[in-house]
């Protein structure tokens, strides 16, 4: 049971003066020096969040997130303790300013507390690629959290907060939120803005929403959502906005639901089909169509993701070069050096296998058969998947092929890793909105379901998963 | 299968700006050879008629006013975070 209301019951009840920002903020640090044995936190900020909760509580209208805590993966700016993304060559650095998404969320009163550990730079499924600490899973302390929103995502099943903020470039807030067993949302491509976010893969990167419920995260999602003259690719918000809470539950009955063919093969533990199976027959009981369909190109999405991805990695993380910000090699002598032993010694391995991986398939000789052709087949995905949306409302399929895994697992063979990430990163390069559901447990571990909609449509994704969060209670 | 040797990795390295020592590099080529051995299964597919794709809700040329915003930021303060600092410059190692 959790020790926090709904978040619009929270910010109504600081509202009305009923219930105290400050306490808020003190029972959100207390759990979290409570919990520190799970290493999900990398800093707090407890002075700057109890002189804001000093501020809300005097304040006559303290917004939509009155009070409510919150927790930010350390990969967004956020003024007050360093902004590392969990990685040596950012160790030290202040944030200049602050993320456009965290500017929103205080602006409707809710209040930062802590910041959340991650794979270095967001590149893994574990944590365990963090430069400092591999966080814990809430369920069994031997096991990874997923990742790389690791950090926020056991910080939510912890109960430290109400909610927390990932990011999800190919899979980093939906498979942690299965493995620890939150909800976890990656909006449409473009709906939140990503300024102020370190950037890993800008094509595919998102902001992830981390929370208890669905409701929760879709007013979280309302409050960030829409344009921003600071990132050029955002796109408008709906006009209806994301906050479901006073919608009409709209039920499964009639919606068209296909479960994907090749997610459902080969490679997936037999505990986490028994449990998609049986989402699969509660929506049928609830009136749902449910079909199967095949997207042949599917399986093609991890070699796809894995050119594009380390391509746009190492671009954007040409900008960490020793002279800035950031890490600096004291011992270089001209600025040559200074580049390779600050970008050596700073990055950590799998940055650097990204690096290198992205630099080969950008050269010259490489960059027709890599990187052209992976975005050529990203085309054709993006076509398989909208001919699927043309048949249906919703797509359906597990988050991940197994349930969290152990520390140390997969940590030696770098491919092992990436695969899991090979149900989540078709929604990142077609740019759809997917969410994971909660959907059962396997022995003691969470098992996520998810579900993904047509670009923009998420509104109606938010909607029918809190449907069949429902249903799955 | 893409063969990487050690001085393929460390042809790249120099061309990504990264050191590395010798254990890194090794690592690095067998890594690098089972990656790019997994992503070449895309050499194969047929994609005649396709183009690529490199933004993926549409948008193009997104234009705004060029115009000076004064976000109130002071030169000091952005400069907190640079490792050498020599009246309000950022100082680098020698060039040449």
């Amino acid at each position: 049971m959790s020790q926090w209301p709904p978040i619009a019951e929270i910010a109504a009840q600081v509202k009305a003066k009923k219930l105290s920002a400050v306490d808020m903020v003190k029972q959100a640090l207390k759990t979290i020096a409570e919990k520190s044995e799970y290493q999900a936190i990398i800093s707090t900020l407890p002075d700057q969040a109890l002189a804001r909760a000093k501020a809300i509580d005097s304040s006559t209208d303290g917004g939509r997130l009155a009070g409510v805590p919150f927790i930010a993966k350390d990969n967004f700016l956020v003024y007050g303790p360093d902004t590392t993304a969990a990685s040596n060559i950012l160790k030290g650095f202040k944030a200049p300013y602050q993320a456009t998404v965290i500017e929103k969320l205080e602006s409707e009163g809710a209040i930062c507390v802590a910041k959340a550990n991650l794979d270095a730079f967001a590149h893994g499924a574990s944590t365990e690629n963090s430069d400092f600490f591999t966080t814990k899973n809430p369920h069994d302390k031997t096991r990874v959290p997923g990742g790389s929103s690791g950090g926020s995502a056991a910080a939510v099943i912890l109960d430290m907060v109400p909610f927390a903020l990932g990011t999800d470039t190919g899979g980093s807030t939906r498979q942690p939120a299965s493995f620890v067993g939150c909800v976890g949302y990656k909006p449409t491509y473009g709906l939140m803005s990503r300024s102020g976010i370190v950037a890993m893969a800008s094509s595919t990167d998102t902001v992830g929403t981390l929370a208890k419920s669905v409701e929760d995260a879709a007013l979280v999602i309302d409050v960030m959502a829409g344009k921003d003259h600071l990132d050029a690719t955002t796109i408008d918000r709906e006009p209806d906005g994301y906050d479901i809470s006073c919608q009409l539950d709209q039920g499964l009955r009639g919606k068209k639901f296909a479960v994907i063919k090749e997610y459902m093969g080969e490679g997936l533990a037999s505990e986490v089909r028994e449990v998609i199976d049986g989402v699969v027959k509660k929506l049928e009981s609830a009136g749902a169509q449910v079909s199967e369909i095949s997207l042949p190109s599917s399986p093609l999405s991890l070699a796809v993701y894995y050119i594009i991805c380390p391509a746009e990695v190492s671009s954007n993380l040409s900008r960490y070069d020793g002279q800035r910000y950031g890490y600096s090699d004291e011992s270089a002598k001209d600025l040559q050096e200074s580049y390779d032993l600050s970008r050596g010694h700073g990055f950590g391995k799998e940055n650097k296998r990204r690096i290198m991986i992205g630099t080969y398939v950008l050269s010259s000789g490489y960059y027709d058969a890599y990187y052209k052709k992976a975005q050529t087949v990203r085309t054709k995905l993006i076509n398989e998947f909208n001919s699927a949306f043309e048949s249906y409302d919703f797509l359906v399929g597990p988050v991940a092929p197994t349930t969290a895994f152990k520390i140390g697992a997969n940590a030696a063979d770098p491919l092992s890793m990436y695969l899991s990430d090979v149900m989540t990163v078709a929604a990142n390069l077609v740019g759809i909105p997917a969410i994971s559901i909660p959907a059962g447990k396997a022995g003691d571990l969470p098992v996520g379901v998810q579900l993904m909609a047509r670009q923009r449509a998420d509104r109606d994704l938010l909607g029918v998963s809190r449907s069949l969060e429902g249903i799955l209670k | 299968m893409a063969k990487i040797s050690r001085d393929d990795v460390l042809k790249l390295a120099r061309l990504a700006k990264l050191s590395l020592d010798d254990a890194e590099a090794d690592e690095l080529a067998n890594d690098l050879g089972e990656i790019l051995h997994y992503v070449e299964q895309l050499q194969s597919v047929n994609v005649s008629g396709l183009n690529p794709t490199d933004q993926v809700t549409g948008l193009t040329n997104v234009m705004r006013e060029d115009q000076i915003e004064d976000y109130g930021y002071k030169p000091e303060d952005l400069l907190k975070n640079v490792p050498r600092v020599e009246d309000n410059h950022i100082k680098v190692r020698r060039v040449l």
